[in-house]
């Protein structure tokens, strides 16, 4: 039942758009679906700082812009600082009455490269500073922009074009960095996963960052059929496929309290996700079998956490 | 008048931090520049200062947190030095490019290696083409007062641009001076809050850092350009009001004994206080020497410069930083291109003197005159040198 909710009731969320039509992403790009879902979750009393990126880039060639609400980008590695500043700023601007009153909510918003590479410091010390902000990353598992580098956010096994498949390595050689656990770790009140393939979530989650006092830190994964060579009209059943394989589990940490979101007591094969996917084309049977083996074990671990938490 | 008081130049500077009224400073701890965020966090912890303070884990985002309050509209401040300013300067390109008004004292220092705290001018040469107004100063007072001109020039309408002051690490950081302190009332009227163009704020949704196309680049680069250079009266203007309410004048060029002088020395920052005395002991022998300082360093007073600079014969430009492989210290390069296009220019010899913090003492600088005097008269074309150098 929740599943079809999940499904259709999309169509109860505002019509209004805050992220505009006529930006240049890609085609089954699902990282502008999720940016235009935590768009319309958001509202008018926003103000977003977003780091160099697929996102930034597709929306903001000068003299155009896809944002209807306040929009700032200043450079790759330093969102969650910028954003920092925008809170600071706004908000003693209304202690000193020079601005009025109001519930603002401050965005920092970057890639899979800006927030678990080079942002990472920049983010570390926002989440510590406790600014009242929501840190969200857009995770399509590379550099896309560049052109398909791998990052620390690039799932094991996938080829890209800096891990690149070839006779003595197959791929991306590193286990995913978990950012949510990174982010849980400096003690903010809350920390989601999401996925756009799932809005009703997606957007509840980001209403429930923004309600929230203190930093937030929300992880959503983005299906990027460029990067992933994957087709278009597959991105909303890959990222449905990437929950139910156990790949990207559905889940919140709130005040360190695990819970997960979408429990399913028999996950899909991993296979059924991969086969979708030309960047795991080259992974033999055997590979595919470890690499699950992996996730069922990261899996059974986070619902354990998530059991204790109950 | 004001107060005079016996301070630290460091503290003097933090109290102009907190006369202007800032709303949110943002910096990480680097000697020479430590005594300033130490004590303006004093302030702030003690209710003196009702700002944000936000202790930041780098200065790459200390100067990105200002960039994002000084969006929102609030009057933002940072410091640093030397390495923090090398980390910084990716930003400093866009915090003029996006036309946001921060005020930043650099102390300056060093830039690594050697690993060295003590003074030159090699971290501000390093983001030289920043696109900031960049001030030096020649003394403590000076500090303190820039920092209310630095305000009230970069938040005009007309300017919009962030401004350096460069204050030289421990020579001026560290030692006591009597500063004449200004009464509040007249540093309000002087410097009202900032009222920005445009702020980030939902009401008004503006998109702020959208990237550029070749096609539109280059305009975005000229506008820059133009705007940087047309700042120069409102910058002339500001220090003209500020020496009638005070008494303090400051020029974008200063000049002391200048106007019979055959050989001028060159200088930026607290180098002129000593090169007077110098000049003051080479007069006393009857020599026709005097001396120019450099205060605007950016955008460069052409103008100014040439008019001083075209009375005399000789020019000794005493750089506090080296252009390694190229054609000596920044300073005289500039100085050398500028005049390049007259028909009669005077010759210019260059030493880089007083790199970490090394002192440069008056007799110093009768050395470097009598010495350049010497090469000019010979033909030296060259024309620099590492001044002082043992071995």
């Amino acid at each position: 039942m929740t599943e079809t909710l999940n499904v259709f009731a999309v169509r109860t969320l505002t019509q209004k758009e805050y992220f505009a039509p006529g930006h240049r992403a890609c085609q089954g790009c699902a990282e502008a679906l999720a940016v235009r879902l935590i768009a319309k979750a958001l509202g008018r009393n926003v103000v977003i700082a977003s780091a160099t990126g697929c996102m930034e880039i597709v929306s903001s060639p000068f003299p155009f812009t896809s944002w209807r609400v306040p929009w700032f980008h200043v450079a790759f590695e330093n969102t969650a600082a910028v954003a920092s500043g925008i809170e600071s700023g706004l908000r003693i601007l209304m202690q000193k009455g020079r601005i009025p009153q109001k519930k603002i909510v401050t965005i920092g918003m970057a890639g899979d490269g800006g927030t678990a590479d080079i942002g990472l410091q920049a983010l570390s010390g926002a989440l510590e500073r406790g600014h009242d902000m929501i840190y969200i990353c857009t995770d399509n598992e590379a550099y896309m922009n560049t052109g398909i580098q791998r990052s620390s956010s690039t799932p094991f096994g996938a080829a890209t074009t800096t891990s690149p498949a070839g006779k003595v390595k197959m791929g991306q050689m590193t286990w995913k960095k978990n950012m949510a656990a990174i982010a849980a770790a400096h003690n903010i009140p809350y920390v989601a996963t999401a996925c756009p393939s799932y809005p009703i979530d997606l957007v509840q989650k980001v209403k429930k960052a923004a309600a929230i006092e203190g930093p937030a830190y929300l992880h959503i994964l983005s299906v990027c059929p460029t990067g992933w060579r994957s087709t278009p009209e597959n991105s909303i059943k890959l990222g449905r496929l990437a929950v139910e394989t156990g790949v990207f589990p559905l889940y919140e940490i709130e005040r360190g309290q695990y819970r997960l979101n979408i429990d399913f007591p028999k996950l899909r094969l991993l296979k059924e996700y991969t086969k979708l996917q030309g960047r795991f084309r080259h992974l033999s049977d055997e590979m595919l079998q470890e690499i699950e083996k992996r996730v069922h074990q990261e899996y059974e671990q986070l619902k354990a956490r998530a059991g204790k938490g109950a | 008048m004001g107060k005079r008081v016996g301070m630290e130049v460091s503290i003097a500077a933090a109290e102009a931090v907190k006369q202007a009224n800032v709303d949110v400073i943002s910096a990480y701890p680097i000697t020479p520049q430590t005594h300033i965020v130490e004590h303006l966090s004093e302030l702030v912890a003690n209710g003196e200062l009702d700002a944000d303070f936000v202790p930041v884990e780098s200065e790459h985002t200390a100067l990105s947190v200002c960039m994002g309050s000084e969006a929102t509209g609030a009057r933002s401040f940072t410091c640093t030095s030397s390495q923090g300013l090398a980390l910084m300067s990716e930003l400093t390109y866009i915090t003029s490019a996006l036309r946001l008004p921060i005020v930043m004292i650099l102390a300056n220092r060093t830039l690594s290696a050697p690993l060295s705290i003590w003074n030159d001018h090699s971290d501000v040469m390093s983001i030289r083409d920043c696109g900031w107004i960049q001030i030096f100063a020649e003394n403590g007072q000076e500090v303190y007062d820039q920092v209310f001109c630095a305000y009230k020039m970069a938040e005009k309408r007309e300017v919009l641009f962030p401004v350096i002051i460069n204050m030289d690490g421990f020579i001026l950081s560290h030692v006591i001076e009597p500063i004449e302190m200004i009464d509040q009332e007249k540093i309000d009227a002087f410097l009202p809050p900032y009222d920005p163009l445009y702020r980030l704020h939902p009401d008004h949704p503006v998109t702020m850092g959208a990237f550029a196309l070749p096609s539109i680049f280059a305009e975005t680069k000229q506008a820059h350009e133009v705007a940087l250079r047309a700042s120069v009266p409102h910058i002339v203007d500001t220090w003209k009001a500020f020496g009638e309410m005070t008494g303090r004048h400051y020029t974008p060029i200063e000049t002391y004994q200048a106007e019979d002088a055959e050989t001028l020395l060159i200088t930026m920052g607290s180098f002129g206080e000593t090169a007077s005395v110098a000049v003051d002991m080479m007069r006393r022998e009857g020599r026709p020497v005097g001396l120019m300082k450099i205060r605007l360093w950016r955008p460069f007073p052409f103008e100014d410069f040439r008019k001083v600079a075209l009375r005399a014969k000789n020019l000794v430009v005493i750089d506090r930083a080296v252009s390694l492989g190229g054609p000596g210290g920044p300073v005289a390069s500039e100085i050398k291109a500028t005049l390049f296009g007259e028909d009669q220019r005077p010759r210019v010899y260059d030493f880089v003197a007083g790199i970490s913090g090394r002192d440069v003492s008056p007799s110093d600088y009768v050395k470097m005159v009598d010495k350049a005097e010497i090469e000019i008269e010979e033909g030296n074309k060259e024309g620099f040198e590492i001044y002082g150098v043992r071995g």
